[in-house]
């Protein structure tokens, strides 16, 4: 009798373990298959003239998409700007100060604008920056960007603060450390490396938005350093290339979208690594 | 007030809550002036609370309130006017766990407390890290590596790191909460000979759940139960020849 509970048991066992098993591959396979895809498609159009060249006129062939990669940094960097002061130091707040009502309020709101649809964010820095300005530009496709990195970076930077136990808050309570210096030079920087990798996976995040970009930053087919003017991105360009009717340029969609994978999958594993070593 | 009783820790009707419950009783007492006092009493008895109350870190925790009188060396520790980051930095404490800030070579951490005082003067900085290694017996053992994460010692080198870290800052009362109770036998030896050491030139208060430890290190002992402060004397009479039948039972091994 016993002896068969205990077969069933493992039967039961191999079975959950076997379905557990069939439900990863499962979700691994469209991963491998959109790698794969963008590697077959987008290959062959990429080059080092892809990397450094400005895209070309309809109808001429060869260009790449040089303007749109250093875009997309710019970018980032006009995000960040927005997003990790506002991001960090709410995350402080809300892990130090925020065991009250307003804090609480707070960390919902914080909720909500990561749940809010990205091309929402981009009409709203349209109507705040592009619309009085009559001008589409750099700096409102970086803000709607930061707006979205600001609930990641501030719940990610909040959680790792919760984590630091009391013992080591007390140690420099004790040495005679104002509050405030307790916080920034001994709780975050204990968990610096966390709020790095928080701060990567955000930009990983924020890299391939299309949306908030189509009426703030809008797009630019030549180099452009003013943070005042349009800009390009690998997104917008893709978005831009793939919807035309040449084969060429779907081919360059295909490798401009290879690039943006590695950029974002390089973010994710230069996170780990981070993580690895923090530790 | 003759000047004898202004020196040392002056503690009246000292009470302490956890919200609404409250832990210490009114503790009465004196603490002299450079001597080892230790405090000793069952799990829950307060002692840590009462320590704690000695350099404002009580109320560190939420909700929690502290009511009656503290001096140290005549000075209102819980005076309307009073900082308590400054009370913190006169009043030092090494807590059960070594704590050593983490992402901080050894280096780092003892100079901790005056690098986030704002000192500069990296000679000043290197001399007071010698001076508190070598003040908390810890010198010869990470001279040559100073660069090393604090957290990389052992357990025993770590505790010694820590009350490093707490010289460094140059307080005049060293309050040890449990010091030794998670190191092994060796390393806790060499905590206590440190112990005796230090008390030529600071005033210590110690709390242990080892009779033997506050037999050997201390001048005085106070005997703590449920919040109150049952007995308190010389620690050669607490352990000869308790007054209290209390405090008898506890150091003999009745309860607790």
């Amino acid at each position: 009798m016993n002896r068969y509970i205990a077969l069933k048991k493992r039967a039961i066992n191999r079975l959950a373990q076997g379905l557990c098993l069939l439900a990863l591959l499962a979700s691994i396979v469209p991963l491998v298959t959109i790698l794969l895809d963008a590697l077959a498609r987008g290959g062959s159009a990429l080059s080092l003239a892809f990397l450094t060249e400005l895209p070309r006129p309809v109808g001429e062939s060869g260009g790449g998409m040089a303007n749109a990669i250093v875009g997309s940094g710019i970018l980032v960097a006009l995000a960040s700007v927005v997003g990790l002061p506002l991001g960090i130091f709410g995350g402080i707040y809300l892990a130090e100060f925020g065991a009250h009502r307003f804090g609480h309020f707070i960390r919902f709101l914080a909720d909500v604008l990561s749940g809010i649809p990205s091309i929402v964010n981009g009409i709203f820095a349209y109507t705040l920056l592009v619309l009085p300005f009559r001008h589409f530009s750099a700096t409102a496709g970086g803000f709607a960007l930061g707006l979205m990195m600001i609930p990641t970076v501030a719940r990610t930077t909040e959680e790792l603060i919760l984590r630091v136990p009391t013992t080591l808050r007390e140690g420099a309570l004790a040495l005679g450390i104002p509050y405030w210096k307790m916080v920034l030079r001994v709780v975050v920087r204990s968990v610096r490396g966390g709020i790095l990798t928080g701060i990567l996976l955000a930009i990983a995040r924020i890299m391939g938005e299309t949306a908030p970009l189509l009426f703030t930053s809008f797009g630019n087919p030549f180099w452009s350093f003013n943070v005042f003017e349009p800009i390009s991105a690998l997104p917008l360009q893709i978005f831009n290339y793939a919807l035309s009717p040449f084969d060429e340029w779907h081919a360059q969609a295909w490798a401009g979208a290879l690039v943006l994978i590695t950029i974002v999958l390089g973010l994710n594993l230069v996170s780990r690594l981070i993580m690895r070593f923090s530790k | 007030m003759n000047s004898d009783t202004q020196k040392g820790f002056r503690v009246e009707d000292l009470k302490a809550y956890f919200g609404k419950v409250e832990a210490l009783h009114g503790i009465s007492m004196a603490i002299p002036f450079q001597q080892v006092t230790a405090i000793i009493g069952p799990s829950g008895c307060g002692k840590s609370t009462f320590v704690r109350c000695l350099n404002r870190m009580h109320e560190v925790t939420p909700e929690t309130k502290v009511t009656g009188v503290c001096l140290w060396q005549g000075w209102d520790l819980y005076g309307p006017a009073v900082d308590p980051v400054e009370v913190r930095r006169r009043i030092g404490m090494v807590f059960q766990k070594a704590n050593p800030f983490p992402m901080m070579s050894i280096y780092d951490n003892v100079v901790a407390g005056l690098k986030l005082m704002g000192v500069r003067n990296k000679q000043k900085l290197a001399q007071t890290a010698e001076q508190s290694l070598l003040r908390a017996a810890l010198w010869d053992e990470v001279k040559d590596k100073l660069g090393q994460p604090g957290t990389s010692l052992s357990g025993g080198q770590q505790q010694r790191l820590c009350i490093a870290r707490a010289l460094a800052v140059e307080p005049e009362v060293l309050l040890l909460d449990e010091p030794t109770s998670a190191l092994d036998p060796i390393a806790a030896r060499k905590v206590e000979e440190l112990i005796y050491d230090l008390k030529q030139s600071y005033t210590i208060v110690i709390v242990t759940h080892n009779m033997q430890q506050a037999a050997r290190v201390s001048d005085r002992t106070a005997f703590f139960l449920l919040g109150e402060l049952i007995e308190y004397d010389k620690t050669a009479l607490i352990f000869t020849n308790p007054r209290e039948k209390r405090t008898e039972d506890y150091i003999t091994g009745r309860f607790g």
